[in-house]
């Protein structure tokens, strides 16, 4: 009787393990839902919506500008933030305001990625504390889940920030 | 170029100093999903992953030479990522009797990634981080200083650096052309990717990777400025 029992919670005790081990594995390398908070990636995303965000484009470096992400904060690595994609490595960035007369750029270092948010009014990004490591990165923002009558893709950025060039129609 | 050869008189009995000089993983011939058994694999979990990398030039194992993007080599990191077992090690590694020149040089380290799933860290700990100019990347060091420690740097742009919060300092133990922050800066700890912990293998070089701080590199106590 006693070993029934022992089997059984060996047997269930294995299942959690190897159930634990996939919903890792997909956690880790398929992706995650995530609830946002605050106002930096209005109209696009607002406070308590909860989105999906795919990790594959990220293991294999296939983040495009336009992309809305989520990485970790670079001032707090347990700290999450959701923004878009202005720049990619080697791009050119304005950083100065849009009414200032005389424009100042810079470039995107190797291996770095230019985020702003939505609301350039009320977002901390890389105008502030600039370009972040690629490998910060966490997944690509794909899908929202809720509220249920803004269900469905991301749409574009409102800031016309993004400089396309004409490499990246190909 | 590589300045191997020239290894720095540090202490050689003080084993943890002297072969933590390298800053790059090399690539691990012969390693690929398909060397574990499908039921291994089945069951992937982030507990240790096993590391191979190339401490420099023949002959001088432990010196990195510094310059660790030497660009020969391609940063391949194998991820055995199983609980316990010393069993997939045997496996992954190539046997010295087929390369024996190949194999001599080079370290095989085990990378803790539990112990900073917190982002904990001590100074004078070795870390592997991804590396800020190449998200493929990861380069091993050991961390200097942590967020709010003053540091004097080597070869970095300013001379005296604050290290931001949520950052750190990470420096190679050979000063060389080392790919640390003394050419990128602080390193946001959100890059820290795991701890290595022990010297696995060559066998004459087991041995626990305790934290301890070079002699002359270290944060700057704000009480030494009265001198």
């Amino acid at each position: 009787m006693f070993r029934s029992v022992l089997g059984k919670t060996l047997g269930f005790v294995g299942y959690t393990v190897q159930y634990g081990c996939i919903a890792h594995c997909a956690f880790e390398y398929i992706g995650e839902f995530v609830v946002c908070s605050g106002p930096s990636m209005e109209p696009t995303i607002v406070n308590r919506d909860i989105v999906f965000s795919e990790r594959m484009s990220r293991q294999l470096f296939k983040i495009q500008k336009g992309d809305i992400i989520i990485a970790k904060s670079p001032f707090d690595p347990n700290m999450n933030i959701c923004k878009r994609v202005i720049g990619l490595e080697g791009d050119k960035i304005c950083t100065s305001s849009a009414s200032a007369l005389f424009k100042a750029h810079t470039y995107v270092p190797k291996g770095h990625v230019w985020l702003e948010g939505d609301n350039l009014r009320n977002s901390t990004d890389s105008r502030s504390y600039g370009p972040i490591p690629y490998a910060l990165i966490r997944g690509r923002v794909c899908l929202k889940l809720w509220p249920p009558n803004s269900f469905g893709t991301l749409s574009e950025s409102p800031t016309r920030k993004i400089i396309k060039t004409q490499s990246d129609s190909d | 170029g590589l300045t191997g050869g020239v290894s720095q008189s540090i202490n050689e009995g003080d084993v943890t100093k002297y072969y933590s000089s390298t800053g790059h993983i090399g690539e691990d011939h012969g390693v690929g999903g398909s060397a574990l058994p499908a039921g291994i694999r089945g069951r992937l979990l982030r507990g240790c992953s096993r590391h191979r990398h190339r401490t420099g030039p023949a002959g001088l194992r432990g010196a990195s030479g510094g310059s660790v993007d030497a660009g020969d080599e391609k940063p391949v990191v194998s991820h055995a990522a199983l609980f316990s077992s010393n069993i997939s090690i045997k496996q992954l590694c190539p046997q010295p009797s087929l390369n024996p020149e190949g194999g001599s040089d080079c370290d095989v380290v085990l990378l803790n990634r539990w112990s900073v799933r917190n982002y904990e860290v001590r100074r004078g700990d070795i870390v592997s981080v991804m590396s800020p100019k190449n998200p493929q990347q990861k380069i091993i060091k050991r961390v200097i200083g942590l967020e709010g420690d003053f540091i004097r740097t080597l070869s970095y742009k300013n001379r005296y650096v604050r290290v931001p919060d949520g950052h750190f300092w990470i420096e190679g133990d050979h000063h060389g052309h080392s790919l640390d922050s003394n050419s990128f800066g602080p390193v946001s700890v959100g890059l820290l990717h795991g701890r290595a912990s022990h010297i696995i293998w060559p066998p004459n070089r087991w041995q626990r990777i305790e934290a301890s701080l070079p002699a002359d590199r270290g944060p700057l106590d704000t009480e030494e400025e009265e001198e």
